[in-house]
């Protein structure tokens, strides 16, 4: 009986730490976490996105110069936009850097830009666009392009639902004990988001 | 609020304005929030009802019964899952915003290798998309499924061939993503909690002869004193403990598709955005 009763006591405290954690998580305790890693994951992804169409550039540079290298200006463009875009550096800490977000999105910006001049410019040369190899590299950044609209909207999905936890009730009240260090998340403007890459006929 | 005893009322009636408004403000961001939130999710999507999905009504009896075999037959062999379906409308978004969200809805492909594709036709848009799950995008990348839409589906569209397009299309998307089994095959192994691979298969057949020969011998002894589970035989079954990964059995199918035998449905795959468009 008394072996019981001691082994009762002694189960008493890791009972109550059980206890304590399921309750805790049943609060909510580790949403704000994990909405944290999700988003992180998101943005991760949106980087992999831009960075593989800042790979595809020289190549493409390359070929439309085969073609058309009177169009210096254009191609010098985005040669410099890519060369800007790649010096900024971008890690885990830009989320919640509004300005070192502002900066990264400003970049990519004139990137985009600067490729849609240049896949305007070159509708004018036919020989060009019927170069097969040109054919595989605009068909590779538009999808990146897509690719990257994808990328980022489920960014901006995964920052809402995290920077909502942070604010609204009951995951206010974590944020204000527990998670004082985890700050709300920068996200893209929707307007940049509507623009997309002009799309070229055939 | 605090008491603030030293304000004059109009100083308070300040600051519990400015409050309000924040208040006001802040209820304004979220409600905005919500209502994005809501656009997102606008898009209305036809229902999963099989292989093919002719929501446009462009296809006939037949057509439609050839590409459904052709399909589950790709999906017998090679697991993936490919869907062609045609669209009455794009709801006012482009191809490729509807394309992917398509195909996360359905959850076409696989869950852990997300081999899935779609095949979009939107003939009142006049646009056809070929939308490529995140397990398919390194052999149908974006180039090839520019090529197919340009080259087998879009001369028949041209014409009003819908069926022709469609099946040369299918065609090519299946000869597409099977040219390189062989590093599918590579990829299934690479990742191997994922599903049993080959090596796994042999392993297990391994063992369970093994099993065999020994029950059969135990049976065979009837009075095995000398055998190391002597103690425990005494001819009766015997049960040896196989290691931990084969004893729960869970593993085994439940990385499969869905979808065999009666409905068919998706198999959680996800989409990112890959693959090409294409309008006549």
């Amino acid at each position: 009986m008394s072996h019981a009763l001691r082994l009762a006591r002694r189960a008493r405290i890791p009972l109550l730490v059980t206890l304590a954690g399921l309750m805790l998580s049943g609060c909510g305790v580790n949403v704000i976490p994990s909405y944290e890693e999700t988003a992180k994951a998101k943005w991760s992804d949106v980087q992999n996105q831009y960075q593989r169409r800042a790979d595809l550039i020289p190549n493409l540079v390359e070929t439309v110069k085969g073609y058309a290298a009177q169009e210096r200006e254009v191609l010098t463009q985005v040669t410099e936009a890519r060369a800007k875009a790649s010096q900024i550096k971008v890690d885990a800490s830009t989320i919640t850097d509004p300005a070192k977000f502002k900066e990264f999105q400003d970049a990519q910006n004139a990137l985009t830009g600067a490729l849609g001049r240049l896949l305007v410019t070159v509708e004018r040369y036919p020989d060009l666009k019927s170069n097969q190899n040109f054919l595989a590299l605009q068909s590779q950044l538009e999808g990146t392009e897509n690719r990257i609209a994808v990328a980022r909207r489920d960014y901006i999905e995964a920052v809402r639902a995290y920077n909502t936890e942070l604010k609204t009730f009951p995951g206010v009240l974590w944020a204000s004990t527990l998670y004082r260090g985890y700050k709300p998340m920068e996200t893209f403007t929707v307007a940049e988001d509507l623009r997309r890459p002009p799309t070229v006929k055939f | 609020m605090p008491a603030l005893p030293a304000m004059t009322p109009r100083a308070a009636d300040r600051v519990r304005r400015s409050r309000l408004r924040t208040i006001a403000n802040r209820s304004a961001v979220a409600l905005l929030l919500c209502v994005v939130a809501a656009a997102a999710y606008a898009l209305t999507f036809p229902a999963l009802s099989g292989r093919v999905v002719d929501d446009a009504g462009i296809l006939d009896a037949p057509t439609k019964a050839a590409l459904q075999r052709k399909l589950a037959d790709f999906e017998g062999k090679t697991t993936g899952q490919l869907v062609v379906v045609t669209l009455k409308s794009l709801q006012g978004t482009s191809i490729d915003d509807y394309g992917y969200q398509l195909g996360r809805q359905w959850g076409i492909g696989q869950k852990d290798k997300n081999t899935g594709a779609l095949l979009i036709v939107a003939p009142n848009e006049r646009k056809v998309r070929i939308e490529v799950g995140y397990g398919f995008e390194g052999t149908l990348t974006d180039a090839v499924s520019r090529l197919i839409i340009e080259n087998s589906i879009l001369p028949r569209f041209r014409v009003n061939d819908f069926a022709g397009g469609i099946g040369r299309g299918v065609d090519d998307i299946i000869q597409a993503v099977s040219v390189d089994a062989e590093e599918w095959k590579s990829r299934a192994k690479r990742r191997p909690d994922d599903q049993p691979g080959f090596a796994d298969v042999l392993t297990f057949l391994f063992l369970m002869v093994i099993f065999i020969i020994i029950v059969r011998r135990i049976a065979r002894q009837g009075q095995p004193q000398a055998g190391p589970w002597g103690r425990r035989g005494r001819g009766g079954p015997i049960f040896l403990p196989m290691p931990g990964s084969w004893g729960s059995g869970s593993s085994w199918g439940s990385g499969s598709s869905g979808g065999f035998g009666g409905g068919f449905s998706g198999g959680g795959g996800s989409f990112g955005g890959g693959g090409a468009s294409g309008s006549w």
